[in-house]
């Protein structure tokens, strides 16, 4: 197990190598940040950018410059914005809490919803409920978020007034972006609970388990739930890169202080700094949330042992 | 007489030949009509071809022009007197026209991009399956590196550098899409290379490149057009999630994206300007996912629930 971990993060370790090198040159492609600090402040003269890249230290050979980013990022050190002079990493954390925040409320509406929706399609298979069920994932999967958004926006902001429409105050400014996000997955989520759930009920175990007289719902919840929960869970895991994407937008539309409009800015500012270090730390992030994943499998399904090599 | 039976022969050939595949297409012909789910996705995304190929004769007004007397005018069913079914934009420009046209980059978009990530997906995944070692290695460690770097994120920073437009958008997502394609395909390799008939043909000669497309990429087509259908849809969502933030299609261009995040700010005031654009955009996907799902069941027995 311990073998696995270790060998998983060295893995983890090449794959950041390979996004520092692609976001190190993607963000140099970009534009001059030098120039770009001069944006609507007129044409600056040759001397004045010279100095501003010899300050942050653009005057060096390019491979020279991603060797200091890479040693200090050894050693913690993720730099100083370009724009505002603060170290990157605390930028990135002060908007974290919010980006977190943001994602795992969508993810809690998405289990809320999806769990009982998938459960009784599969059980109930064939009926209304199953139907409405499965119109009700595919027309979830089929929303673009940010629309869902709008219109929870027109009608919870606009026409009733009951909620915020935008801004991060506290826990109501939370419920419209929350369920914005987390409609849009429990689609998705309902779906493989379905036929995850589908696949075990046929299984003979399940068969062994009523024939046995064991009430149903402990044959759905004991039996056929804790085994549809493993590519329910993997899937979880694969959907964080799709949730962060989701994150961004809705970050935008719910004008949301997080990680997302940090990078965009970042971005558009040619703060290159700041984009290295927060790509790292998403990618980071992401690639932490599979291993958790692969890691939860051994407890869910303790025939799965980790680190063993299938022949 | 004597030349009659022969020729009648002849006719019999490719009547013995046929029967069987026309019968297997009237069989899945009848099994699509009956299928309510693949039927209204057909119909959608039919509608949605049809709204991209006719746009000039279907739209009842010019899409780009506006007319300021009729800025943000109500869809005519709430009783405006304007004349735009759906309404009209803040610059006047009539919405149904708007979404008609738009329909072509959102189906452009999504097909284009989605074919250069089959071509990339499929090349990587049959190369990486079939001759395994070093090669699977780095093309699955550069398919690793891929899904943790978050999609949006590559996706603003590619048009950063080269700009945004329609071109650059179907390069960003044909090229970042491919991981999905690459690692199925590779997957099905690993169990068809083993297979008899493969071995078969090696033995008897028969060069790489003839065993990879004429015995391996016939038999991975299955899974490949379902996840190119459902593709299609997730690209449109994508297209449209990139257009809204600004970094997708040239905002002079009519596209579903665009018209959202320019209605948008007038949510308060006008709701159609922000509303009709998101229906499109759902409708179709909603389309191709029903279409993607039929397909699922019709060609993959394997997947079927």
């Amino acid at each position: 197990m311990l073998s696995y971990v270790v060998r998983r993060l060295f893995h983890t370790l090449i794959v950041l190598f390979g996004i520092s090198l692609i976001v190190f040159f993607a963000i140099r492609l970009t534009g001059d940040p030098a120039v770009a600090m001069f944006q609507g402040a007129g044409e600056p003269s040759k001397e004045a950018l010279d100095q501003i890249r010899k300050a942050l230290g653009l005057d060096k050979p390019l491979w020279q410059q991603y060797l200091l980013f890479i040693g200090d990022m050894l050693t913690g050190d993720m730099g100083v914005s370009f724009r505002n002079q603060q170290p990157v990493l605390q930028l990135i954390m002060e908007r974290m809490g919010a980006t977190l925040t943001l994602a795992f409320a969508g993810i809690f509406v998405a289990v809320l919803i999806a769990f009982p929706v998938g459960i009784l399609s599969a059980v109930k298979r064939g009926s209304f409920m199953d139907m409405f069920g499965r119109i009700f994932s595919l027309i979830g999967i089929s929303f673009p978020n940010f629309w869902l958004a709008i219109m929870l926006i027109l009608i919870f902001a606009v026409n009733l007034q009951w909620l915020p429409a935008s801004g991060y105050n506290g826990f109501e400014y939370l419920i419209l972006p929350a369920i914005s996000l987390g409609l849009i997955l429990s689609g998705v989520l309902a779906r493989l609970i379905r036929s995850s759930m589908l696949d075990v009920l046929h299984q003979h175990y399940i068969r062994t388990a009523r024939a046995k007289g064991v009430a149903e719902w402990v044959v759905i919840i004991r039996h056929a739930l804790r085994n549809a929960l493993i590519p329910t869970i993997t899937f979880l895991g694969l959907q964080f890169g799709a949730l962060l994407g989701g994150v961004v937008i809705l970050e935008q539309v719910f004008s949301w202080p997080g990680v997302g409009r940090l990078v965009i800015d970042a971005i558009n500012d040619r703060d290159y700094p700041l984009v290295q270090g927060s790509v790292l730390i998403l990618a980071f992030m992401l690639m932490l949330v599979n291993l958790f994943v692969d890691l939860l499998y051994g407890i869910i399904d303790p025939r799965i042992k980790l680190g063993r090599e299938r022949s | 007489m004597k030349t009659e039976a022969p020729l009648s022969m002849n006719a019999m050939i490719p009547l013995v030949a046929d029967t069987p595949k026309s019968k297997e297409w009237q069989r899945v012909l009848r099994r699509f009509v009956r299928n309510p789910g693949a039927l209204v996705g057909g119909v959608l995304v039919l509608m949605a071809v049809l709204f991209a190929l006719a746009s000039p004769w279907l739209a009842p007004f010019d899409p780009n022009a506006g007319s300021l007397t009729e800025r943000l005018a109500a869809p005519s069913f709430t009783g405006e007197a304007a004349g735009h079914i759906l309404g009209a934009d803040a610059v006047g420009r009539d919405l149904l026209s708007r979404i008609i046209y738009g329909a072509r980059i959102s189906l452009f978009v999504g097909i284009a991009s989605v074919a250069l990530s089959a071509v990339i997906g499929v090349t990587v995944g049959l190369v990486a399956g079939y001759f395994g070692g070093w090669v699977d290695d780095v093309l699955m460690r550069i398919a690793d590196i891929k899904l943790a770097f978050p999609f949006i994120l590559l996706a603003i920073l590619v048009m950063a550098i080269f700009g945004t437009g329609l071109g650059k958008l179907i390069l960003v997502l044909g090229v970042t899409g491919w991981v999905g394609f690459g690692r199925i395909v590779r997957g099905q390799v690993l169990t068809i290379k083993e297979l008899e008939y493969v071995q078969a043909a090696r033995s008897i000669g028969a060069t790489h490149f003839r065993i990879l497309g004429k015995h391996i990429l016939p038999n991975v087509m299955s899974p490949i057009i379902v996840l190119s259908t459902l593709s299609i849809a997730t690209n449109i969502l994508l297209e449209a999630g990139l257009t809204f933030l600004g970094l997708g299609v040239d905002p002079s261009i009519p596209s579903w994206g665009g018209m959202l995040a320019d209605g948008r700010i007038y949510i308060s005031t006008a709701w159609w300007v922000a509303t009709f654009p998101g229906v499109a955009i759902m409708l179709t996907v909603l389309g191709f996912n029903l279409l993607g799902d039929w397909l699922r069941d019709e060609l993959d027995p394997n997947l079927r629930v």
